[in-house]
């Protein structure tokens, strides 16, 4: 499982990092952001793309865990 | 949320929002400004004497109420997050620099797409030349463009820009003999809705905006980078409604030549609004984006929002600005020096970042 940290980045910086990620091959990746926009940003990308996606939040921080 | 109530939540909130926009002119704000974020700051500053253009000075309650409508909504949905320290003086030059290119246009995207929905075909050559900006700015994102991270900030930094904001509404309810009023029949600045009206407007965009992240600038470039149609759905929702709502109120004036608070000069209008797209997308967003992302305690678009104030003073008070009659040579040459700066701010932030 890959991991990114994206945290303090905003959108559409953290979408452009897991696409990056995804294109160059792998099944699952693990991301941190720490705001809700990217949150959905990312979930909405990684869907789209395949991916099955779990948040979990802990102190307003969010791990998406993206999965094939 | 699921991405078809995500969907279906912006392209009724635009629909709305294009509603309301042409509801404030009907109800006295100039025409195709229903909203105008680069003219209602350039307004603002005005007001407060940051420059003495007769013609546009007047605090437009719009302003604070989507600032303190994105905030009541943050608040609410625990959203609130108060955050900076992303490049806030390079966020405050590319703010400057938007002005710049949108009062070459006269008008921010937002008054833009309300002016195509009004029959400008001037903005026809401002959304070209904004798309084109957009892609050069997405160039710079591709090739790993970033201002760097964020940082959490406490409580109060965040309540900067939103407490200005309530001041300024303040001033104009109680006190408003300390600011500058365009006079009846002076200019654009004298058309306006009953305050309360605009306030109304503003806060309901603010909070809607906030909940569906509406973004001119998001659209297009979306689309582009990830095949994403979310943001360009409330681009296209807002044109829509706005169109077919002056269709219905008689409104609807197609043509190029006295278009309201417009001028004729296509290739200027192009490479403002190239230079607004372009500057936008390096900020991450539309002028409304960034009024809103401040709202939201977000002190990195506070720089911004404060550079487009200060753009529109410089704008002004050095004759940059373009009037009814077109551009003037000292705003073709801003232009082409805000192309640059930004070009610049682009490149330093995409090549050097890894030193």
């Amino acid at each position: 499982m890959e991991k990114l940290d994206a945290r303090g980045l905003s959108c559409p910086e953290p979408v452009i990092m897991i696409r990056k990620a995804m294109l160059s091959g792998g099944t699952g990746y693990e991301m941190t952001v720490d705001n809700t926009a990217s949150k959905e940003n990312v979930t909405r990308y990684a869907q789209h793309e395949g991916y099955t996606v779990t948040v979990a939040e802990k102190d307003g921080e969010y791990t998406l865990t993206m999965t094939k | 949320m699921n991405v078809k109530k995500e969907r279906s939540a912006i392209v009724v909130s635009g629909l709305l929002i294009g509603v309301i926009a042409v509801g404030l002119v009907v109800l006295g704000n100039p025409a195709n400004m229903g909203f105008c974020i680069a003219c209602f700051l350039r307004d603002i500053s005005g007001a407060v004497g940051l420059h003495q253009a007769a013609a546009v000075q007047y605090i437009r309650p719009e302003i604070p109420g989507l600032v303190l409508g994105s905030l009541a909504m943050a608040l609410v949905k625990k959203e609130f997050s108060p955050r900076g320290g992303s490049a806030p003086i390079s966020r405050f030059v590319l703010g400057f620099f938007v002005m710049i290119g949108c009062l070459m246009f006269l008008g921010c995207p937002f008054r833009m797409i309300l002016r195509l929905a009004g029959g400008d075909g001037n903005a026809l050559f401002g959304f070209a030349g904004f798309a084109v900006g957009i892609l050069a700015g997405v160039f710079f994102l591709n090739k790993g463009y970033s201002l760097k991270r964020t940082y959490k900030q406490p409580a109060a930094e965040g309540g900067v820009l939103p407490a200005i904001m309530a001041v300024l509404l303040a001033l104009l309810v109680f006190v408003p003999g300390l600011l500058h009023f365009t006079e009846a029949g002076g200019g654009p600045g004298a058309l306006r809705a009953a305050v309360w009206v605009s306030l109304a407007a503003g806060l309901v965009v603010g909070a809607l905006a906030q909940r569906t992240r509406l973004c001119m600038v998001g659209g297009i470039r979306d689309l582009v980078l990830f095949r994403e149609p979310k943001l360009i759905l409330g681009f296209a929702a807002i044109f829509l409604a706005a169109l077919v709502a002056n269709l219905c109120l008689g409104k609807f004036a197609p043509g190029f030549a006295e278009q309201p608070v417009a001028h004729t000069d296509g290739l200027w209008n192009a490479l403002g609004m190239f230079l607004a797209g372009y500057g936008c997308v390096l900020l991450g967003g539309c002028p409304l984006r960034q009024l809103v992302l401040s709202g939201e305690g977000n002190a990195d678009s506070a720089a911004a929002v404060l550079g487009l104030l200060v753009g529109a003073a410089f704008s002004h008070n050095f004759g940059l600005a373009s009037s009814a009659a077109g551009p003037t040579d000292a705003g073709r040459v801003a232009v082409v020096i805000g192309i640059a700066v930004v070009s610049v701010i682009a490149c330093a932030n995409t090549f050097g970042k890894k030193q």
